[in-house]
């Protein structure tokens, strides 16, 4: 998408939801939800129609782990670091993770595939470790079971 | 054909290991053997280690069989025999739902309903008592209302366990055109999900629950903050808004009362800190999540500027039982100041993890070994973390505590929600203390330098007392700290890391 494009589909966004009362966060999740991540591009424009100063929007995009300033993989693992999945081996499954991707936190794979989040609690906890795969949790994550989720959207892609 | 009526949950930890397969193979099945099957979508009873789990009716109630594997195709095929009953020798048949110990040695009270009915459906939720609360609460007076939830003694789960009857009496006092009934789900302490559990189980209740709360404090418009890692319950709470307002349930003449209330669900962003009530407000007015000064408070200037009721939802889903019941039903359970039931939620390392709701008074013990059966590994239980991760970490040699907010404050741990995450003799006590003091440094909100600085200090400090540097003057430096933060914090996120920390000194000494 151009840059002019990108404005263009953050005007119609921002034009539906402005008058929201504290309608920055709904915006911000419509932006990414329809395009990803929140661009560069669409901070002036959500800020003009919210007369807000363009840091304020930048602040309040940053501040929140949920969204990004890139655009995510086509796909995104999240794997919960919290304390239940810690207890039944949670740390060794993020190792492998990252190990099995080649990638650290916050990265995707170079074929583009796979986007590598941490997340604290998906409130699976009594299925721990946990994953969520875009929107699909899956419990009781052990290395094998991660792998074959990996592979299964290698297949897919 | 007969048809047999089968019920699967579609709660999200159910559906993570595999009740979407089971729910299709046991359709595909019942076609093969020439029978039909009418299949309901429930939320979860919360035994989640039979799940997944599929229950019948039967003449005598609900049977279930469980865990069943959904890898394995002839163990779901052959719940139902070949003559199209049900097969009571299956392995997995486990009898009367009602009669598994775990389930038997509950009180479901605010939970009655979950892993009962179809969560979306209004008429099986008014089956069920549904809107009877709110109809008592439209025939009452306002100050009649909050005098009931005060009596009850229904306490707040966050860490403070506030009295819910007096921030309602406080904002019901307040003499403004506008007010707010806003809903916390942003249940982000690791080894809780009683909230996810309720708005993916019994989303009306929530709903009515807001609802009263907003004809008692004269609130008008309601908000329920989501944690944006809870899909599904932000979908299914969306579509039960929906029905609620085609049934002039919210909107402007509820229940034909000629009150309005309007509800909106928000998604959350992932910032932890945004549990705290008055960051929380600062996200639903759009702006980032800093924690506010107090007072004043926010029931007397709350959001935008106006008195806000802000309560957990657990709080918010007791209320139209107390209602619809009084006062007394809910009083009578539980001892000393902890009164009605506590949703316990058992996980990590624990043999049978789930939800559990119970009278507050039970015991402690009593929970992680009747209830949990100990560890899931087998090995000794080392450590519960109780009330998320700014909870401290409790030895077995406290299990005789009861479940009471004084008895728990007591001995320097807190209940909160209710969140239990169990670690067996392999855990590393001084990497939890550690991660305790990581985690605060990650979702600080920075407003306030003993949390913004205090954590990344505090995470340097074990590291130096983990390599052997100067230990012991690293340890009253780490105490030190400690008590600076507890003291100097705006708020439990700064106040309270340090209190997993202090535990694991006090009760690990030889680990950290």
């Amino acid at each position: 998408m151009t840059p002019e494009q990108i404005k263009q589909r953050t005007a119609i966004i921002v034009e539906s939801m402005q008058f929201l009362p504290g309608g920055l966060l709904p915006i911000l999740h419509r932006l990414q939800d329809q395009l990803g991540y929140v661009p560069e591009e669409s901070v002036p424009v959500v800020a003009k129609a919210l007369n807000l100063s363009r840091a304020e929007v930048h602040g309040v995009i940053s501040f929140y782990h949920h969204f990004r300033r890139t655009p995510p993989g086509r796909r995104t693992l999240f794997v919960c670091r919290s304390e239940a999945c810690q207890s039944v081996g949670g740390r060794a499954l993020e190792q492998h993770a990252k190990e099995r991707l080649g990638i650290d936190w916050h990265e995707t794979t170079t074929d583009g595939s796979v986007t590598l989040e941490p997340i604290y609690c998906l409130g699976n906890c009594a299925c721990a470790p946990a994953v969520m795969l875009d929107e699909q949790v899956v419990g009781r994550v052990t290395s094998g079971r991660l792998d074959a989720l990996i592979d299964d959207l290698s297949a897919t892609d | 054909m007969t048809t047999l009526s089968a019920y699967i949950s579609l709660d999200t930890t159910s559906r993570s290991i595999g009740a979407d397969e089971v729910a299709a193979l046991l359709q595909a099945s019942a076609v093969q053997h020439g029978t039909s099957v009418s299949l309901t979508r429930t939320g979860t009873r919360g035994l989640f280690w039979l799940e997944p789990m599929i229950e019948f009716d039967t003449d005598a109630g609900r049977v279930a069989f469980g865990p069943l594997d959904p890898g394995d195709v002839r163990a779901v095929s052959t719940v139902i025999s070949p003559k199209g009953e049900l097969n009571t020798e299956h392995p997995a048949y486990l009898g009367l739902l009602d009669e598994v110990p775990e389930f038997a040695g509950q009180l479901r009270h605010t939970y009655s309903r979950v892993g009962v009915t179809d969560p979306l459906s209004l008429a099986q939720y008014r089956a069920h008592h549904g809107y009877e609360g709110l109809q008592r609460a439209l025939s009452m007076n306002s100050d009649d209302i909050v005098e009931e939830i005060a009596n009850s003694g229904l306490r707040g789960r966050g860490g403070a366990a506030f009295p819910t009857g007096i921030k309602m009496r406080t904002v019901a006092a307040q003499n403004d055109t506008q007010k707010y009934i806003v809903c916390n789900a942003d249940e982000g302490d690791s080894g809780t999900f009683a909230d996810r559990i309720i708005m993916e189980g019994d989303p009306f209740l929530l709903i009515e629950g807001m609802t009263i709360a907003g004809v008692a404090c004269g609130a008008t418009q309601g908000y329920i903050y989501v944690r944006s890692e809870y899909p599904q319950a932000i979908t299914l709470l969306n579509k039960a808004l929906a029905t609620a307002y085609e049934h002039q349930l919210l909107g402007e003449n509820v229940m034909a009362s000629g009150k309005q209330f309007d509800l909106e669900v928000r998604k959350a962003a992932g910032a932890y800190i945004c549990g705290e009530e008055t960051s929380l407000l600062e996200s639903l007015e759009g702006k980032r999540g800093l924690v506010r000064f107090k007072p004043p408070l926010p029931a007397i200037e709350g959001l935008f500027g106006k008195p806000t009721l802000i309560n957990n939802v657990v709080s918010l889903v007791s209320m139209p039982e107390i209602v619809r019941l009084g006062a007394d039903s809910y009083h009578a359970l539980g001892v000393e100041r902890s009164r009605g039931t506590l949703t316990v939620q058992l996980a990590g390392n624990v043999k049978k993890g789930g939800l559990f709701e119970v009278p507050f008074g039970t015991a402690l013990r009593d929970v992680i070994e009747q209830f949990g059966g100990g560890t899931l590994t087998g090995r000794p239980v080392k450590a519960v973390q109780i009330g998320g991760p700014l909870g401290a970490f409790v030895p077995p040699a406290h299990f005789d505590m009861p479940l009471d907010y004084e008895a728990f404050a007591a001995r320097g741990a807190m209940i909160g929600h209710g969140g239990m995450v169990v670690f067996d003799d392999t855990a590393d006590m001084g990497e939890m203390a550690r991660f305790s003091m990581e985690f605060c440094a990650i979702e600080s909100c920075g407003k306030c330098t003993p949390c913004r600085i205090g954590a990344v200090r505090g995470t340097e400090v074990i590291d130096k007392i983990r390599r052997g540097e100067e230990v012991d003057a690293h340890r009253i430096l780490l105490r030190d700290l400690c008590n600076t933060m507890v003291d100097g914090s705006l708020c439990a996120l700064g106040g309270m890391a340090p209190f997993p920390v202090l535990s694991v000194m006090d009760h690990f000494e030889e680990e950290l």
